[in-house]
């Protein structure tokens, strides 16, 4: 798709993004464990999408986290907050010794996303409250004829929430193109598979049905989600779904696909173990072979 | 003084062009006038509470001013988290309309009656609520919600209230409004209740018992002042309100009592405690409750002798 122009740009990017995943992992792995806390499986399943948003997509300033004409990205799966903590400090937006204090008496990070942390649009944590919001943000943005756009990344699981649909209708109403919604579909909720709990499928059709523009793609491959991000809005007055065919716990050999991470902590030696397999991956996630 | 709301709001949106009307799909024959002159901010959300509440908070992160509307409940029953999380949480400058508060909506049965919408909202941080006595409070509440940085809940009757004050009263956040003297007793009223708790002031002075009467249109922050001062002036202190007894103004006032150095006043709530189950007219139910002038009146007047007889035998 890229045209020679590009090669370069896209190649640095790639190396880029590849760098911060593997950042994002590590830090979240060391927070996790040092705060005996839960969700490390929702946080590794959305780490790639998180590294090639804040590392070639996102119009921000680490600088000036309230720029008014800056993306806005909301992490609606607030459960996933080790992994958004880690990269808005990874990406300078504080420093990363504060990632230390992840769920620590006092702490400014919370378990769950929390607002008062540079880069933190909103405070999320409950879901089924991420993609409303966007819409107000990205109806403003229309209103005000700012050229910012506005990204939700969801859980699978959230889509139970009616919430979520009354705002899936709203948006394609208002003609908002400037909202990116990312499904984060790991195929896991907190308490069981998705086709076993509330079958989500199909799910493409039923946002097309609604009225978005629909992009379905491998949630590890940095360079299709990299394309598939800065291509929206696909049409004119249509918003755009990002459906991320993810693995929850990806990076992580033993914590793949299964719900047991979505609450256990790593031990010293699993620690140990996901940090070195963290360290070896490639771009797409997969270990090294060569 | 849904009306006196909607044409305040349309004053106030001429010269401020931050300011925003959502509603959850109700709103006929009121808000058509925003919507024509306004169409650029206002929107009808559809029946999506939850969704009406997120987009205003959105709206608001960007720096508009958002007002939602609609009925009773609805704009913050069906969408309470978002609006604890999202609003409330965020200290969001969205300012949640809700009409027929109280039992305007009686025939249509207990899911349009607004009883306990006061409780719910004074619970919640930041969250300023306002329930205006009268069409005159209505427009000053607001302007002064408008104009207030964060979250507000302003809990309006349905219509054709009458209006109370004969001039514009002082109108501030956490500042009761004195409205008649009276040395027995003072009555307290919010919302609009307000006009039925004068009368019954009226009825108390016909049987020999001096009633002042305060409107207390500024629920959370409450002004805290003039209730120590009341029950230091007068032997009862009397809530008034169109709303359940439990975490309402009542409740709110007897915080304030129980954790008082003693004032010796004593304390009458006067809500709605009927039930879930009674369907009539407004006036119905507040006969029901006994929360009409003659109702409010001989509940006041009953403890009051009950308290005089029992000071008589001593
Ligand atoms: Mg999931």
């Amino acid at each position: 798709m890229a045209n020679e122009s590009e090669m370069p740009e896209a190649g640095a990017m790639a190396e880029r993004t590849t760098a911060l995943a593997r950042a994002i992992r590590a830090d979240a792995l060391r927070m996790v464990h040092r705060a005996n806390a839960s969700h490390i499986g929702s946080s590794l399943s959305m780490s790639d999408l998180l590294a090639v948003l804040y590392g070639g997509i996102l119009r921000v300033d680490p600088a000036r986290p309230d720029w008014a004409e800056r993306d806005r990205f909301i992490l609606s799966k607030g459960h996933g907050a080790a992994s958004a903590y880690a990269v808005l400090a990874e990406t300078g937006f504080f420093p990363v010794e504060w990632l230390e204090t992840y769920c620590q008496d006092g702490s400014k990070l919370a378990g769950h996303l929390t607002r008062g942390v540079p880069g933190v649009e909103l405070s999320s944590g409950s879901l089924g409250h991420g993609l409303p919001v966007g819409c107000g943000l990205a109806l403003a943005a229309k209103a005000d004829g700012a050229a910012y756009r506005v990204f939700v990344l969801l859980s699978d699981g959230e889509l139970d929430e009616g919430s979520n649909w009354e705002a899936i209708l709203f948006a394609p109403q208002h003609r908002l193109d400037n909202l990116v919604a990312i499904v984060d579909y790991n195929k896991i909720q907190s308490f069981g598979r998705v086709e076993e709990v509330l079958n989500l499928e199909p799910l493409a059709d039923k946002w097309r049905a609604f009225g978005w523009e629909v992009r379905e793609i491998d949630g590890h491959d940095h360079a299709r989600i990299a394309e598939a991000l800065s291509g929206a809005p696909y049409e004119a007055g249509k918003p755009t779904a990002i459906i991320a065919h993810t693995v929850k716990g990806k990076g992580v050999s033993f914590m793949e696909d299964l719900l047991a991470w979505h609450y256990k902590s790593p031990n010293d030696e699993q620690l140990t173990q996901a940090l070195a397999e963290v360290a070896a991956a490639n771009s797409a996630g997969r270990e090294e072979t060569a | 003084m849904r009306n006196t709301f909607v044409s305040t709001l349309c004053e106030l949106a001429e010269r401020d062009d931050r300011i925003w009307l959502l509603c959850g799909d109700l709103g006929y024959s009121v808000l058509e006038k925003f919507a024509a002159r306004f169409p650029d901010r206002y929107v009808n959300v559809g029946v999506a509470e939850q969704n009406m509440t997120g987009v205003a908070a959105g709206l608001a992160m960007a720096g508009k001013v958002v007002f939602t509307y609609s009925i009773a409940n609805f704009p913050i029953m069906r969408c309470l988290e978002q609006v604890r999380n999202d609003i409330c949480y965020h200290r969001l400058n969205v300012k949640i309309v809700a009409v027929g508060c109280g039992l305007p909506y009686g025939t249509h049965g207990y899911t349009h009656h607004g009883v306990e919408d006061v409780a719910v909202m004074r619970a919640l941080p930041n969250m300023t609520v306002v329930a205006p006595g009268d069409p005159i409070e209505a427009r000053l509440a607001t302007h002064t919600l408008a104009e207030r940085e964060g979250p507000g809940y302003l809990r309006l009757g349905k219509g054709g209230e009458a209006t109370v004050h004969a001039d514009e009263p002082v109108f501030q956040i956490g500042r009761a409004i004195p409205v008649r003297e009276g040395g027995d007793v003072t009555l307290i009223a919010a919302g609009a209740i307000l006009a039925e708790t004068i009368r019954a002031a009226e009825l108390l002075a016909e049987r020999g018992i001096s009633a002042g009467v305060i409107s207390m249109p500024s629920i959370a922050p409450l002004d805290v002042t003039t209730v120590l001062e009341a029950a230091a002036r007068t032997r009862w202190i009397v809530t008034v309100e169109e709303h359940s007894v439990t975490g309402g103004l009542g409740s709110a006032v007897a915080e304030v009592l129980a954790e008082a150095p003693a004032t010796g006043a004593r304390l009458l709530r006067c809500g709605v405690t009927a039930g879930p189950y009674s369907v009539g007219g407004q006036a119905y139910l507040r006969g029901l409750n006994q929360l009409d002038a003659a109702g409010i009146a001989q509940r006041v007047a009953s403890v009051v002798d009950m308290a005089g007889a029992r000071a008589g035998r001593r």
